[in-house]
């Protein structure tokens, strides 16, 4: 295993892809606690739907980096996203739904009339472990710094927001402000992930690692902590699998988180009977 | 549910911002909203949840202080959740849970605690411990303890004053053995 690992890591594309997913993978399950909690879970699949629309156009439009426009523009989803839900006359998950099969829809019809369904296209679907340039590689490491970062600073306040927001209000923590930036930040790290996992499976790194931690762990920390380890492990050992078995990286990684989720699951079963 | 009285709270709370008049508030406010049905599947540990009631004493620290974990230590014990403070909220039967959010507003305040239906869904049982719990509370430590609850003959057998709000209206104010229902104006 190990020999084979340093085969893989002598390819620089695998290397990078590497350095990305591990970093987007931990960002994804720190955000994803506080997302699946709070009953936002499908609010990364909407984003997600969003950013390829955003995507295909503007490759349509022949712009070379297109994730300069997909980021700040999938941000300003994120944000819309949780204004409608908040809104009540649309309920969120419909508001999602509609969102994201609208935003999917343009981005299939651009692609028809311009290039076609190209690699490119197909790619964004399904995500592709080549897709990672090296100025990917500085903008997910910058996001995700910044990310873990300011999990870090706002920990105490995010775990009363997520837990009562009433209280939190009460309290006079702002809300809001925070709320929306657990929408921003994961616009962006859905943005810079779904290059790797495709837009049909990047949601899948944001629920799967939070909701397998819940099975055995019972204290809000711990959940954090074991999502963070989860994430990071299905990560590795989903790209490992995948170049051994030449089978996609973001069904690979999917296919582990599901894994372990099942072995969670039957771990909870077991302490509790 | 009565229109009026939970809004009655949140202007209180300054969490309304929709309404004319004013509010003056100068002592922080311990809060007990209504359950949300988030709560009946997250994972925290009591310990979690009490302490988070500390937040507003130092709201710019990354970590909580060694005085807000006394604090919450401290309150955990009168209130005979130290034993089973890294048990699951969510694996508690409802009074130990709303034993849990009492002590998470008496962390963030010693002086007036805001209660929206406290017994909400508890059998008559816990409910009196509830409310016994409260008095003891009001008793040995001062607190103010203001409550909206439309268990009326419990809230007059403890309460100090009562105030009835009938169809966002103030229909009766004033001591629980001068309440009728149905409300004389006065």
């Amino acid at each position: 295993m190990i020999e084979v690992f340093s085969e893989m890591m002598s390819h620089a594309f695998i290397a990078r892809a590497m350095l990305v997913g591990i970093l987007v993978s931990l960002c994804a399950a720190l955000l994803g606690v506080s997302l699946v909690l709070k009953r936002y879970s499908m609010i990364g699949d909407g984003l997600s739907h969003v950013g390829f629309g955003i995507l295909t156009i503007s490759t349509a439009f022949g712009i070379s980096s297109p994730l300069y426009i997909a980021v700040p523009g999938v941000m300003i989803f994120a944000v819309l996203l949780l204004k409608i839900g908040s809104s009540g006359k649309i309920k969120s998950d419909s508001a999602i739904a509609l969102i994201a099969s609208s935003a999917l829809a343009i981005g299939v019809a651009v692609t028809s009339v311009t290039t076609g369904m190209n690699t490119d296209v197909c790619n964004f679907m399904f995500g592709s472990i080549l897709a990672m340039s090296t100025s990917d590689v500085y903008l997910s490491v910058i996001v995700s710094i910044l990310v873990i970062l300011l999990f870090v600073i706002y920990y105490r306040k995010l775990f009363i927001i997520t837990f009562d927001e009433e209280f939190a209000k009460a309290s006079s923590l702002k809300v809001k402000k925070y709320t929306n930036l657990i929408a921003v930040l994961t616009a962006v790290i859905i943005v810079v992930g779904m290059r790797m996992m495709g837009t049909m499976l990047i949601s899948s790194i944001i629920i799967f690692p939070a909701l397998t931690s819940m099975r055995v762990f019972k204290s809000f920390k711990k959940v954090v902590i074991s999502s963070a380890v989860v994430s990071v492990v299905s990560f590795i050992l989903g790209l490992y699998l995948s170049y051994v078995y030449n089978i996609s990286t973001g069904a690979t990684i999917v296919l582990v988180n599901l894994v372990l989720f099942i072995i969670f699951s039957i771990i909870d079963k077991i302490k509790n009977s | 549910m009565v229109p009026g009285k939970s809004t009655l709270l949140k202007c209180i709370l300054g969490l309304n911002k929709g309404f004319t008049g004013e509010i003056t508030r100068k002592e922080k406010i311990g809060y007990l909203p209504q359950k949300s049905d988030i709560q009946s599947n997250f994972p925290a540990s009591i310990t979690e949840v009490v302490l988070s009631g500390t937040i507003s004493n130092n709201p710019k620290s990354i970590f909580y202080k060694k005085e807000d974990k006394e604090k919450a230590e401290k309150i955990m014990k009168e209130l005979g959740l130290w034993e089973i403070r890294k048990k699951c909220f969510a694996d508690l039967s409802g009074g130990q849970q709303q034993r849990v959010l009492i002590a998470r507003a008496l962390c963030a305040t010693q002086k007036i605690i805001v209660l929206d239906e406290p017994t909400n869904g508890l059998d008559p049982t816990i409910s009196v411990q509830i409310y016994d719990l409260l008095k003891q509370l009001k008793e040995k430590h001062k607190i103010t303890i203001l409550m909206v609850s439309h268990d009326i003959e419990r809230a007059l057998k403890y309460a100090d004053k009562v105030i009835e709000i009938r169809d966002s209206e103030m229909v009766f104010e004033g001591l629980p053995k001068d309440f009728t229902l149905g409300g004389d104006k006065k």
